[in-house]
């Protein structure tokens, strides 16, 4: 099956006053249609810019140096910016993790959603405004005649979230980006919004890639993992794959930390030493070589590279890579 | 059986929201509401809830950073909302706090030590010298180094914060510390570093705690009893396995069905999750909008916290049923 978005070596850098960083340093994934694909990783290790990257809406200090963002078989980067500005929205949409800061606190939500319908599908903005309607239900909006005229400050967080996700589903697109949709919101609700993105996507066939920090929802929501550190994919597999059998000394780690039954020893939990490294100043060779146990000397010189282990499985870790091999 | 160090009874505490114009009637939210618990001497409370249950609020009322409306806290015997302004500043020094966000609860413009020493000047604890070697001696216990006291705040990790905070409690040596979602703003591969020098903490210092969260792994992890709060009320009180293994209330089943886990493929969630927090004000349990097992009695009735047979106790009409 061909893939629906297909990322090659993608690489995104920024200026900043302290000099230029790689917030997304050769990263290469690929997603099919009716697939949802989990990014996982700490905060800077630029899963939210490889989501801006694929929309292209990175903050103006950046840009994308090298590689190929394939949707469709169609490179988006070499797109002119009018034919992107069609892209986004109709064929590929993105939920934000706060949604108060992301709907526009002075209009109705319904003249909100019917704006995209409007832009993207020519219709009149009395059809327009009834499809939100008919959306806001879909999203499971109790009394969405009525609700469509509220300001987002009258709806809860979790409503509001319901109302992005309806926004992003108006003009059914085909790939769905949510950057840490639930972080925002209490856990009951947060079980309710992931249910909700599964369900759209099987309806409609869609593609999530659903950016997270928290390895828990990857495993409930998501196919497809991909785990990243400082701006690398140190691993990618099936979800099944990477809990039973997880290959990256990180990977390892971070789900060995996570406080629960399983992971307790006398009371104590696993931690991983030290803390995510700077983009300014990356340890030489492997990015996590300082705080992992199996460090060798190869591993503080080279950089290791992301290598097919089993089907479908991928690492960069010179020591896991030599064991499976 | 461990004596009680604080006994919280009948706590209340409204808020009136809106207003602002005379036409418009403030409405009142009740986030403590008629609140009755105790934290036992050695022991971690775990306090569990979602946003705008009520947690935080509980907590600065017993910090008495917050006036309460009604009902009493009894920290060993003396009631804390009556204390003279002497015995005030004493049981100050006995209760301490750890915050949740590392980022604005240190002075952006002192360094580490003098952020750690704060408590002992204020408290009038020792001199200059002493306090400052004090300071250095509480950063070295909790994961720093001598050689980091004198920066400040903005060249200190997440992490790193979050240990200079808990110094800050510590130094006063109280014995009561009230941790309000303490790791909730770190990265994941942090949270594991504090939550296990927070149990090395309370055995060298003999700490209680009442440890705040709505992550119920956590929760689960570091308590030894948990309290579940639902709009503003305890709805569940029980020890930690008693309360993982066979909730009674239906929110405590319904957060535990939430929860993340790290089990791919484990499809377990149904209509259970559902529907948002009911309006202030309505009579009857609170839960009642969503809850699978409401009959007639939720619709009028509080239930009140009722023990269970050894089982803990329970704020539910329907808890013994099945």
């Amino acid at each position: 099956m061909q893939p629906l978005l297909e990322i090659k070596n993608l690489k995104t850098v920024f200026s900043t006053a302290r000099g230029v960083i790689k917030a997304v340093d050769g990263v290469s994934l690929s997603l099919a249609a009716g697939e949802t694909l989990g990014v996982v990783g700490e905060s800077g290790c630029g899963k939210t810019m490889l989501a801006l990257s694929v929309m292209r809406l990175i903050p103006p200090n950046g840009h994308i140096a090298e590689g190929r963002v394939l949707f469709d078989g169609q490179d988006l980067l070499s797109l002119p910016e009018k034919e992107m500005r069609e892209k986004r929205g109709r064929d590929i949409a993105m939920i934000f993790q706060e949604p108060m800061t992301s709907l526009n606190p002075v209009l109705r939500i319904g003249d909100q959603i019917a704006e995209a319908i409007c832009l993207h599908q020519h219709v009149p903005a009395k059809e327009a405004l009834s499809l939100s309607v008919q959306l806001l239900g879909e999203v499971g909006i109790p009394e969405p005649e009525r609700r469509v005229k509220d300001y987002p400050h009258q709806l809860s967080g979790g409503m509001r979230q319901r109302v992005m996700i309806a926004m992003a589903m108006s003009c059914h697109p085909r790939l769905l980006l949510a950057d840490e949709p639930t972080t925002a919101l209490d856990v009951t609700i947060q079980a309710q919004i992931l249910n909700l993105i599964s369900d759209l996507k099987e309806k409609n066939n869609m593609a999530v890639v659903l950016i997270t920090h928290d390895l828990g929802i990857v495993a409930e929501a998501a196919q497809k993992a991909a785990v990243m550190y400082a701006g690398r994919v140190v691993e990618s597999a099936d979800v099944e794959k990477l809990f039973a059998r997880p290959l990256h000394p990180y990977t390892r780690g971070l789900i060995a930390s996570r406080p629960s039954a399983v992971n307790e020893k006398e009371g104590y939990l696993k931690t991983i030493p030290g803390t995510v490294p700077s983009l300014y100043d990356l340890p030489s060779g492997c990015r996590f070589s300082e705080r992992c146990a199996l460090a060798e000397n190869e591993c503080r010189a080279t950089e290791p590279e992301l290598a097919e282990m089993e089907d479908g499985h991928f690492v960069s870790c010179f020591i896991a890579q030599r064991k499976v091999s | 059986m461990a004596s009680v160090l604080m006994d919280i009874q009948q706590l209340e505490k409204k808020y009136s929201l809106g207003g602002g114009f005379p036409q418009n009637r403030p409405r009142i939210v009740r986030a403590v509401d008629g609140v009755d618990l105790q934290i036992f001497e050695g022991e971690t409370l775990g306090l569990v809830g979602e946003s705008g249950c009520g947690k935080s609020t509980l907590a600065k009322l017993l910090m008495r950073l917050e006036e309460p409306d009604a009902g009493s806290a009894y920290f060993k015997d003396q009631n804390i909302f009556t204390l003279s302004a002497e015995a005030l500043k004493a049981y100050r020094r006995r209760v301490q706090m750890i915050f949740q966000d590392p980022y604005s609860s240190l002075n952006p413009r002192k360094t580490a030590m003098s952020i750690i020493a704060e408590p002992l000047t204020v408290h009038r604890m020792g001199n200059r010298q002493q306090n400052r070697e004090k300071a250095v001696q509480l950063m070295i216990k909790v994961g720093l180094s001598r050689e980091q006291s004198k920066r400040y705040p903005h060249e200190f990790s997440g992490g790193q914060r979050q240990r200079i905070g808990i110094a800050r409690a510590l130094a006063l040596q109280p014995a009561l510390v009230i941790a309000d979602e303490p790791v909730s703003a770190l990265d994941a591969s942090i949270q594991a570093q504090i939550l296990n020098l927070l149990k090395d903490l309370k055995k060298d210092f003999g700490l209680t705690y009442l440890f705040i969260s709505h992550d119920l792994n956590v929760i689960r992890h570091v308590s030894d009893r948990i309290a579940v709060m639902y709009l503003g009320r305890i709805v569940e009180l029980a020890d930690k396995n008693d309360l993982y293994e066979t909730p009674l209330h239906p929110y405590t089943r319904m957060l535990l069905m939430a929860m993340p886990s790290c089990a791919p493929g484990k499809k377990k969630r149904d209509m259970m999750i559902r529907g948002e927090a009911r309006d202030a004000g309505d009579p009857g349990c609170s839960f009642k909008n969503r809850c699978v097992y409401k009959i007639a009695v939720c619709e009028n009735t509080q239930p009140r916290l009722i023990r269970y047979q050894g089982r803990g106790w329970c704020a539910c009409h329907r808890a013994g049923d099945n």
